[in-house]
């Protein structure tokens, strides 16, 4: 049985987290806001603000009980750690894109200034720390998995994902060919990886062209993968170009699947979805811009290309603007910057009815909701106080 | 004092070799085109017009003029008077990397010899251009000598000191905003007028900065700085913004599938511990952002009455020029920020700086 939280989530913490009375503090923002939010509370039942609260106390109560288990299992309890912190292995035909994909997705590089990249020629791994500490490495071509100058155990035993990058502009049968063989070996020996097959560079393709590409290459790798006997292995595919939101859409997804908090995220998402009526909430690692977690609606391409976009609006403004703080830091000044809620909102349309709204969860993530029609100003106050309750839940989520 | 609804129109000519990049800059200035797109835009044949209302009663007459040499050649002859007539402002495009530099400066001496026979009086842009094609080390040494060479072919010409001014410009970066944010704060006609308006206005809102820039190209047309933020270390932050925003108007065009030219958004909100900002429509052509300490109610007030403003400074689109006496005002401008990044006058008359070293 799979549980929304491991002894890895939540913290043991010794006094429970103090819960706030919703309706007092639902009431004490109402009549700060005057006339505005006093329509919001006689338009929804009082019931509802209360929603994620409850579903916060649940769950505490719910880890208590499920804590226990664990310790007892302490097997489970170490795969559980290793998979807290994801770590991600690259590998692919020589100048496929293996480095690119990591600088432009992780270190921000300009997609142009990838042309300079020097090739890879042996293992490089890097350590990201953004709201966890994500792992890197790639591995060169040359280094095939018989080769004798691949240690197998350092790398592999404690990676979360394999993706095999594979450029479309390129001939690629010969990299179907080695992906098979990596398929297999980490069936074989590390079964608990996941495997994912990014079919790259599809910027130089036509539409069509691009769908067809990403059938044959997938039915090639299942087609094979049958007839050696690991029909079976769960495979995934995705189209990516770094000169789009593309790779970043198939980064978050890749990364999503090692996190041990994202059913949490995910219910909690959920949750503040219906509560508030909202069409599509991220939360967003902010420095790499891929996503952590969305809810259970569609997924549009669109609506994370405009909340990242967003993202780079606030992120400019804030260092453009933010001076000013930065500097009292560095003389030593304990700015307590913590404590401020950084919001932000921008409309969608002229009338305002539609709009994006983007609130910091602590330094590295921020959420963003993108509010379809209906979600009027009005009921802005009751946003404000669910999502107040949201960043509680996720800051607990992430306590280490 | 007569107030008729009249529009000031400006003729602006847009010259330089073919290839040099005139087409490309407009489109992304004026057509919400995206850098990368330009490889598509084909030759000019003779000249394209278009016309761009800005704030006050401005309309900007924009003539991009093909520059391969046989239209270069009609422009200087048979054309000469229809294209040199009442110019206010010619924007010389160089290409850096050109390989025939000698032609260039031949081209540029024939055109100013007759921009000074029929407009002696107009103002003079020298955009040396793709800059990105240079290593980065040579940049500041190369744009100075053009510089210098380009200076001594147009007193030769009779165009002096502060009629001309140089700018270092790229289609890959924001030093294309900049050096077209001069040349359009140059044109406002009631630059100073507008300044005093919103110097009260920021005082009124104990803002820390306020930006007026148009919509459509989100060039900045002027902006007020006050107190502390003078020191704000980000001195390019104008055209940074400009940059910024239009940006953020293709990524809305993209979401609501409409085309940029047709985005437009009623607010944005950005709250800090440190800092609150909003970004909101004043007149019918620019939006105003506003910089203000963080503080909730000032907040709300502020935005208030940014919209109780707006009425006034729509009067400003239709009142008349008042001529000299709003020199007197320009106390707003020596108050701006410390970053001396305005030149410009109305007319020209007033202090220009030319910019000959750019960094
Ligand atoms: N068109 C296109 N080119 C890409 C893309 N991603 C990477 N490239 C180009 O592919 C080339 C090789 O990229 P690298 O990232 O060095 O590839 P690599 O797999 O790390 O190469 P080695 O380390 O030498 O094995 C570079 O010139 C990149 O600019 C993409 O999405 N589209
Ligand atoms: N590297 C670089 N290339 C540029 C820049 N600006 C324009 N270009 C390129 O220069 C080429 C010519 O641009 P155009 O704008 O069509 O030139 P034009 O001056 O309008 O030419 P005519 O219409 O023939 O007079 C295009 O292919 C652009 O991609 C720049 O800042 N940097
Ligand atoms: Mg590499
Ligand atoms: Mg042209």
């Amino acid at each position: 049985m799979r549980t929304l939280f491991s002894e890895n989530i939540l913290s043991p913490s010794p006094t429970p987290v103090p819960q706030r009375n919703p309706f007092e503090l639902h009431f004490a923002t109402a009549s700060s806001l005057s006339h505005t939010s006093s329509s919001a509370s006689t338009q929804s039942s009082p019931r509802q603000h209360d929603l994620l609260t409850q579903y916060l106390q649940q769950q505490q109560q719910h880890d208590e009980s499920t804590r226990t288990s664990y310790e007892s299992s302490s097997d489970r309890g170490h795969h559980v750690r290793r998979k807290g912190n994801p770590k991600i292995l690259f590998m692919g035909l020589k100048k496929s894109g293996k480095s690119s994909v990591q600088k432009v997705v992780f270190q921000k590089l300009s997609p142009a200034d990838t042309l300079f990249l020097e090739p890879t020629t042996k293992v490089e791994q890097t350590s990201l720390r953004t709201f966890t500490t994500i792992d890197t490495a790639e591995i060169p071509s040359h280094l095939t998995l018989d080769s004798s100058e691949l240690d197998h155990q350092p790398l592999f035993s404690n990676a979360g994902a394999v993706i095999w990058v594979l450029d479309v502009q390129d001939e690629y049968l010969a990299s179907i060919a080695a992906l098979i063989e990596t398929a297999v070996f980490l069936s074989e020996h590390y079964p608990r990886i996941n495997f994912e097959i990014f079919i790259h560079k599809i910027d130089g393709l036509s539409e069509e062209y691009k769908y067809d590409t990403f059938r044959e290459v997938r039915q090639r790798v299942q087609d094979e993968l049958s007839d050696l006997g690991h029909g079976d292995r769960s495979v995934s595919y995705y189209q990516t170009s770094i000169f789009d939101h593309s790779i970043f859409e198939a980064m978050s997804k890749v990364v999503q699947k090692l996190l041990p908090q994202l059913p949490a995220m995910e219910t909690l998402l959920n949750k503040l979805c219906s509560t508030c009526r909202i069409q599509k909430a991220y939360l967003f690692d902010v420095g790499s811009k891929i996503y952590v977690a969305t809810d259970a609606s569609p997924t549009f391409l669109r609506d994370y290309e405009v909340c990242s976009d967003y993202i780079d609006v606030i992120v400019d403004i804030k260092q453009i603007y933010g001076w000013h703080s930065r500097e009292d830091n560095e003389e030593g000044g304990s700015v307590a910057s913590g404590d401020s809620i950084n919001e932000s909102t921008v409309t969608l349309d002229p009338s305002g009815e539609t709009y994006v709204y983007a609130r910091e969860v602590d330094e590295h993530l921020t959420l963003l909701c993108v509010m379809g029609k209906g979600s009027t100003i009005r009921r802005r106050a009751l946003i404000d106080y669910n999502v107040g309750i949201l960043q509680d839940a996720l800051l607990q989520v992430f306590k280490v | 004092m007569e107030r008729v609804k009249r529009q000031k129109q400006r003729k602006v000519l847009l010259m330089g070799r073919s290839g040099a990049g005139k087409s490309s800059m407009r489109s992304i200035i004026f057509s919400n085109y995206v850098a990368k797109d330009v490889r598509r835009l084909g030759a000019t044949v003779d000249v394209e017009h278009s016309n761009i209302k800005f704030m006050g009663n401005l309309m900007l007459n924009l003539w991009d003029c093909g520059g391969q040499d046989s239209f270069v050649e009609s422009y200087l002859t048979n054309q000469r008077s229809h294209v040199f007539t009442s110019v206010a402002v010619l924007i010389f495009v160089f290409d850096i990397s050109s390989k025939d530099g000698g032609s260039d400066m031949v081209s540029f001496a024939s055109t100013i010899r007759a921009l000074h026979e029929f407009s002696p009086q107009s103002k003079i842009f020298v955009l040396v251009h793709k800059m990105d094609l240079l290593p980065v080390d040579q940049k500041a040494r190369i744009f100075q000598q053009r510089a210098i060479h380009v200076r001594a072919t147009c007193e030769d010409e009779g165009f002096l000191g502060q009629q001309v001014d140089f700018w270092a410009t790229s289609i890959w970066d924001q030093s294309l905003y900049r050096a077209w944010t001069q040349v359009i704060y140059f044109l406002v006609p009631n630059a100073s007028a507008i300044e005093s308006m919103l110097r009260k206005l920021a005082e009124l809102l104990d803002a820390r900065e306020l930006i007026l820039y148009e919509r459509a190209t989100c060039l900045v047309v002027t902006h007020i700085t006050r107190g502390g933020e003078g020191q704000n270390p980000y001195t390019d932050r104008f055209e940074r913004i400009s940059s910024i925003l239009k940006t953020h108007k293709h990524s809305m065009a993209r979401h609501s599938g409409v085309m940029a030219a047709e985005v437009t958004f009623a607010e944005m909100q950005i709250k800090m511990g440190a800092f609150m900002f909003f970004i909101t429509r004043l007149t019918e052509n620019t939006n105003l952002a506003v910089v203000m300490p963080s503080d909730e109610s000032s907040f709300n007030a502020a935005r208030v009455n940014v919209q109780l403003a707006r009425r006034e400074f729509a009067q400003l689109d239709i009142v008349e020029k008042k001529g000299k006496d709003s020199q007197t005002t320009t106390g707003a401008r020596s108050g701006l920020s410390g970053t001396d990044d305005m030149v410009g006058n109305e007319d020209g008359e007033g202090s220009t700086s030319s910019r000959v070293g750019e960094p």
